[in-house]
């Protein structure tokens, strides 16, 4: 087994240990606390809060993956292409509106819990999907192309068979880039009463309390890295295409 | 039967392809040359419609192209490219077998028709069905570029530049191949090419293309010795026409009767190589033999050296 492997497996070990019996590390946390506060977050269940965090940002990756990549199809059809400029400008405010701006819009039309957190999610997730579905399309060779339609593929067919397939390793990519981001921004969910890590985080930071907010966040990152890793591995494995010369 | 009547292809105020008519007989091969914007590689894609004519249409087999939607069209038409455009994620099997799949062919058939294709470029479908292009050779992927657009069996298959990323000695080859591929399946070819000696040595009629008009469309023996055009004859080649001439016509075809102690020839060897053996080795007449080995006649210099005037 390779050293990244090993610390792959590690790092996933620790996670679910952590998860499972957080008491476990209670001594590891003591000296952050003080005034014999609890070293580890007991106003809910850790694994129930990552769990909770995780679907979140799997639901809003989901909705922002089929969103981006129509959208990024439309715009490199012929009959597409003006509207290239306006959803670009659309998905870039997607990502620079800071996420919790959204969630003060979003909390008056759709009131508390995980609606508003999809929402902002789901804008913030739209930028790196929808730009690299744009290069994966527009990477195909014009020969290959010109073959599949010379081969009498209908539209549909060589974006099926052909486009789409040849784009497949820059959108996962771009899916990828956009999860990782979003299990991150997630935690900001909990000010408007979504469940997750968040949670966490703010009963450290409102009880003062560096233990909370530390496992809040070791977890979350710890998550996005083995996510991050994982998918790329899984991307690996399943995209046996060639390197496009 | 391919007719091809006044097509005419303009973008803006340029017109590409201007009033160009002429017929492709069936079973044979018709090869357009001319240089880099001549308008060729455009009349070849208007044919199967990727191109849509401005003007003009094209018959095959008496029905107008127009009278089907264009990727049905394209189906029945075999294409390949410069660079063969194979699909890259697909393996060699795969994309032989794209556009059978399109027709819904049943499973068994494309397998049996892709192994034929396969042993038939003398590719071992046990080495190479699985393969991926990008690990085969130049002349490999090629190959498999042809193999893919006769897979579903057309009866005319259009070719643009197929060799032109070749290095010589696998392009001649690749020629020789292609020419067993028409004697073997009679597919009416049309092939675009900007090489004088390869429309020659494929064509059984060349079309010389310029700024978009077609200057002469004849058989390869026509246009040395009758060019209607200035431009036609310095395509075909001035110092070496009677070269070209004598390397149309084999040795088979000029014997005389009567044997000879010169150097034996076969009798599909072109005159050409046949006056360069005589030359070199200094006798004044050739023996030609048949495939199998058994005398046909003799072949004097005198009579090969007629055959290279007009």
């Amino acid at each position: 087994m390779s050293g990244a492997n090993l610390l792959r497996l590690a790092a996933l070990g620790l996670l679910i240990a952590f998860l499972v019996s957080p008491q476990t590390f209670a001594p590891l946390f003591a000296p952050l606390t003080r005034y014999g506060a609890p070293p580890i977050y007991d106003q809910g269940n850790l694994l129930a809060l990552a769990l909770a965090q995780l679907a979140t940002v799997c639901c809003a990756a989901v909705a922002s993956t089929l969103f981006a990549v129509s959208l990024g199809v439309l715009v490199t059809r012929p009959a597409g292409a003006q509207f290239l400029p306006l959803s670009r400008t659309l998905v870039n405010i997607g990502q620079t509106f800071p996420p919790v701006a959204v969630l003060a819009v979003a909390v008056p039309l759709v009131g508390f819990g995980e609606k508003p957190t999809l929402i902002a999610l789901f804008a913030y997730g739209l930028l790196p999907i929808f730009e690299n579905t744009i290069a994966g399309l527009r990477s195909c060779p014009p020969a290959v192309l010109e073959a599949a339609s010379g081969m009498g593929m209908s539209a549909r067919e060589r974006l099926r068979w052909v486009e789409l397939p040849l784009a497949m390793p820059l959108i996962l990519e771009g899916v990828r880039l956009s999860l990782v981001i979003n299990v991150g921004t997630a935690t900001i969910g909990s000010t408007v009463a979504a469940k997750g890590l968040g949670e966490v985080i703010i009963a450290g930071l409102l009880s003062s309390n560096t233990a909370f907010i530390l496992q809040g966040g070791l977890v979350t990152g710890l998550m996005a890295v083995l996510l991050y890793d994982g998918l790329r591995t899984v991307e690996r494995r399943f995209l046996r295409a060639a390197p496009l010369d | 039967m391919i007719q091809i009547e006044g097509l005419t292809k303009q973008y803006g105020a340029t017109t590409v392809v201007d009033a160009v008519s002429f017929n492709i007989e069936r079973n044979s091969i018709a090869v357009i040359v001319g240089t880099s914007g001549s308008g060729k590689s455009t009349l070849l894609r208007m044919i199967n419609r990727l191109v849509e004519p401005t003007a003009g249409r094209v018959l095959l087999d008496g029905a107008d192209t127009r009278s089907e939607p264009a990727h049905l069209l394209r189906r029945r038409i075999g294409y390949a490219i410069q660079g063969h455009g194979l699909f890259p994620h697909r393996t060699v099997a795969e994309n032989v077998a794209t556009v059978p799949r399109l027709l819904g062919w049943p499973e068994e058939r494309i397998r049996s028709r892709v192994q034929e294709l396969l042993e038939i470029f003398q590719l071992d479908p046990g080495l190479y069905a699985d393969a991926l292009p990008h690990q085969l050779s130049g002349g490999q992927q090629q190959r498999v570029g042809v193999a893919r657009a006769l897979a579903a069996e057309p009866g005319v298959l259009l070719m643009d530049e197929p060799f032109g990323a070749l290095d010589p000695i696998i392009r001649a080859k690749a020629q020789e191949d292609l020419l067993g591929i028409q004697r073997r399946f009679g597919t009416t070819m049309v092939l675009v090419t900007h090489d004088m000696d390869e429309a020659f040595r494929l064509g059984h009629r060349v079309a010389v293309m310029r700024q978009g008009q077609l200057l002469q469309y004849d058989r390869p023996a026509v246009l040395l010795t009758h060019p209607s055009d200035p431009f036609v004859a310095r395509m075909t080649g001035l110092t070496d026409r009677a070269m070209k001439l004598l390397a149309l016509t084999t040795a088979g075809e000029a014997a005389l009767p009567g044997g000879s102690d010169g150097p034996c020839v076969a009798s599909s060897a072109s005159l050409r190589d046949v006056l360069s053996e005589l030359l070199w080795s200094g006798a004044a007449s050739a023996l030609v033999l048949g495939e199998d080995g058994s005398p046909r006649g003799q072949l004097p210099v005198a009579a090969i050296l007629a055959r290279g005037r007009p």
